[in-house]
């Protein structure tokens, strides 16, 4: 068992969790993941390693309530215990002093991008920060991300700070100025990785994106987080989860990430009536 | 060939029209008449060929003469004694390739149900350990600490031979139940999961310690083993890593490996869903690709959780399915439909990015190819298209790389098994290897077998330090 030792809430549906894992605290990279089963009925889900603590042994997880698992998550709170919790998976995050690199970030993965800030800003890197969100209020790490940035720039889809727009408009005019960019990082939903990803391309920036594609082993031994890479099959936990921007099949990820939608759509139903007691399900 | 069915007793199973609706277990075991009445038959040769065709060389006439008289505590030691899980062996051993092909009455008769005897007497034992009363250890302890990695067939045999050899052992697991391939692979249907987990409640009660949800080559190296005290090192990490036909279409959603499929149903309880949280998709027209026993799971399984119509879609002919034959007849009794000669090409989407088709081109066999086994050639303009929607490839695995990324002085050969000689040594003086990490994909009880050698050198290198 692996028990909460912290639980932040961080927006509506985003929280924070630090978890007592010493063995993976101490191997833990930046870039990497961990692989969770809550309880004996849960499935096995990936969350990125937000921060980690080897001195307290602790691990550090931010994630937003979107399935039936990610809501069975949020129920439990400091003290509570998390039934299985494996890790660090997945290749850390390829780090040295590139020169300039931007890391690009949307939605709750500006926590997951904080680490690698950080790992590239001691590396020697100067470092770039676009961070986007639907508002101003779901913004959160702020002060993290700009302690570990050179530069923050920030855009919400709703102009309620910094620019109005999505992240690939700052970071086309990045990559347009005057300034050299050596190294793009993005992290974020896969259609924004896509997009960022298109928009680097013309300028032959090496564009680096961490993918979440179902997963269930972690280990390469399911073959389920397959992706496409200029058309050879790479496994995105033991290959990945960070690739190429410009050679992954966006499209084709996109389908097999909606692979369970009706399933999915179900275990919501039945999470749903669990906690309003439908009186139809145990 | 064994001669099926004379004078053997027949293995009871459940009918055909039950079965296909539970992933209970098909075989339901031997009564303890049918054991006493098929141990009788054996003629307990003082020349034990049988003992000779089993990787583990348990006591074959041993065993059964004590199940024929009646004390079933001495034939559970006597099994025990060679092979810490008898219950998983007693029933997906291919025993009619070794201990019964070796049986001397295959000559002219029917060979001694040797597997099923086996499975019986391990069943029986479950209820009855402290009737059993094993010894717990061959030797004195010898204060010296070996790692097993991987908690698999291979994994599990060489803990429980090394503790009882004296040695303190820590056994790790990736995953977050131990047994492997026993667990997440090999159906309910096949082998019951509390009879794997019984297994395993007694190798730990030999005195291993299992470490579980524990990643080798991510959570530790190989040479972080050695810095926290372990003296020697046995890798078992088996062949996960599932291999593709690398044709078009084949990530589109809807197409599974088989370890996945399998996966999802057998380790995460998908045909539970929603009460268990892991779903499975249950296809209505299921193409199975591939002819060896994990295609024959992967088949029954989509039957049973629902499917109109399964296909086994296989490159060669019937004569070289590689699946036992028990298995290729469960499967063709439970309605499994066989394509033989035909080969997917590439497989084709509807709007959403579902797999809706599979298109395949049929095979004729040419001369003989390395394995022996006559090669299928393409037959040209025989295309046709298959209506799918799910796809299971099921054509065999190759080893998991990830400790091997971790330990760069491990040799390992071009198809990626690690380099190890017949007892398991590889170029590691302190490492040692067996499984299908080593023979690329093989049977449970080879992976067993080759644990025992390796133990018996590790127990021998241990006491040297």
């Amino acid at each position: 068992m692996y028990t909460i030792v912290e639980r932040q809430d961080l927006l509506p549906r985003v929280h924070l969790l630090k978890i007592q894992a010493p063995k993976v605290a101490a191997a833990a990279a930046a870039g990497q993941f961990v692989i969770l089963r809550i309880d004996a009925e849960g499935e096995r889900f990936p969350l990125t390693i937000a921060d980690w603590d080897a001195q307290a042994g602790t691990v550090t997880v931010i994630y937003m309530e979107i399935g039936a698992s990610t809501r069975k998550l949020a129920k439990l709170g400091e003290g509570d215990a998390i039934l299985d919790f494996a890790g660090p998976l997945g290749k850390p995050t390829e780090i040295e002093n590139f020169g300039t690199v931007v890391c690009v970030s949307g939605g709750f993965a500006m926590a997951t991008i904080a680490p690698i800030a950080r790992a590239m800003k001691e590396a020697g890197n100067r470092v770039i920060s676009v961070v986007g969100a639907r508002s101003k209020d779901l913004f959160f790490w702020h002060d993290r991300l700009t302690k570990y940035s050179d530069e923050m720039i920030v855009c919400t889809d709703d102009g309620s700070a910094g620019i109005k727009g999505v992240v690939t408009e700052p970071l086309r005019d990045l990559l347009a100025s005057s300034t050299k960019v050596d190294r793009v990082i993005v992290i974020g939903p896969s259609v924004m990785m896509k997009f960022c990803s298109k928009t680097t391309q013309p300028f032959g920036v090496k564009t680096i994106v961490s993918l979440n594609p179902i997963m269930i082993d972690g280990t390469g031994m399911c073959g389920c987080c397959r992706v496409s890479l200029d058309g050879q099959t790479r496994f995105a936990c033991v290959d990945g989860p960070e690739f190429d921007g410009h050679k992954v099949d966006w499209d084709g990820l996109l389908v097999r990430q909606k692979s369970y939608v009706a399933e999915e759509a179900v275990a919501a139903e039945r999470c749903r009536c669990k906690e309003e007691g439908c009186g139809n399900h145990g | 060939m064994a001669k099926a069915g004379l004078n053997r007793m027949d293995m009871p199973k459940q009918a055909v029209s039950d079965r296909i609706q539970n992933f209970s277990e098909v075989a339901t075991g031997y009564t303890p008449a049918d054991a006493h009445t098929e141990a009788a038959r054996c003629l307990q040769c003082k020349k034990r060929y049988c003992v000779e065709g089993c990787p583990v060389n348990i006591d074959i006439p041993e065993f059964i003469l004590a199940l024929r008289d009646g004390n079933m505590p001495e034939a559970a030691r006597v099994l025990k004694k060679t092979n810490s899980l008898p219950g998983v062996c007693g029933r997906v051993c291919p025993q009619e390739t070794q201990c019964e092909q070796a049986c001397i009455l295959n000559k002219k008769e029917a060979p001694i149900a040797i597997g099923r005897l086996e499975r019986f007497v391990a069943d029986w034992e479950r209820g009855h350990s402290a009737e059993v009363n094993l010894p717990k250890s061959l030797k004195p302890k010898s204060g010296k600490k070996a790692a097993v990695v991987g908690a698999g067939p291979a994994g599990l045999t060489a803990a429980a031979e090394l503790a009882r050899l004296g040695h303190d052992v820590t056994l790790f697991e990736s995953l977050h139940t131990a047994g492997g391939v026993l667990m997440y692979g090999i159906p309910e249907f096949r082998l019951p999961k509390d009879i794997v987990q019984g297994e395993i409640e007694y190798v730990k009660s030999l005195g291993v310690t299992l470490e579980l949800n524990s990643v080798a080559g991510r959570l530790f190296s190989l040479e972080d083993l050695f810095k926290q005290g372990f003296q020697a090192v046995f890798l078992a990490t088996g062949a996960g890593l599932p291999l593709f036909l690398n044709v078009q279409g084949e990530n589109l959603s809807g197409v599974y490996s088989a370890n996945e499929f399998l996966t999802r149903v057998n380790l995460m309880k998908a045909h539970n869903f929603p009460s268990s949280d892991t779903p499975v998709k249950k296809g209505r027209k299921v193409a199975v690709i591939g002819g060896g026993n994990v295609a024959m799971d992967a088949a029954r399984c989509a039957l049973r959780l629902g499917a109109e119509e399964v296909s086994i879609v296989y490159r060669r002919s019937e004569l070289e399915l590689p699946a036992r034959k028990e298995e290729v007849d469960n499967a063709r009794e439970e309605g499994i439909k066989f394509h033989f000669l035909t080969s997917p090409v590439r497989f084709l989407a509807n709007e959403q990015g579902q797999v809706r088709a599979m298109e395949c081109q049929k095979m004729a066999l040419g001369e003989p190819d390395a394995s022996g086994r006559r090669r299928p050639i393409p037959v040209g303009g025989s295309e046709f298209e298959m209506d799918i929607d799910l796809a299971v490839i099921a054509l065999g695995t190759r080893p998991n790389p990830l400790v091997m990324q971790s330990a760069p002085d491990l040799q390992v050969n071009s198809n990626g098994t690690v380099l190890a000689d017949i007892n398991g040594q590889t170029s590691h003086r302190a490492v040692w290897a067996g499984g299908d990490i080593v023979t690329g994909s093989d049977t449970v009880i080879s992976a067993m077998g080759a644990a025992k050698r390796s133990a018996v050198v590790i127990d021998e290198y241990l006491r040297s330090l």
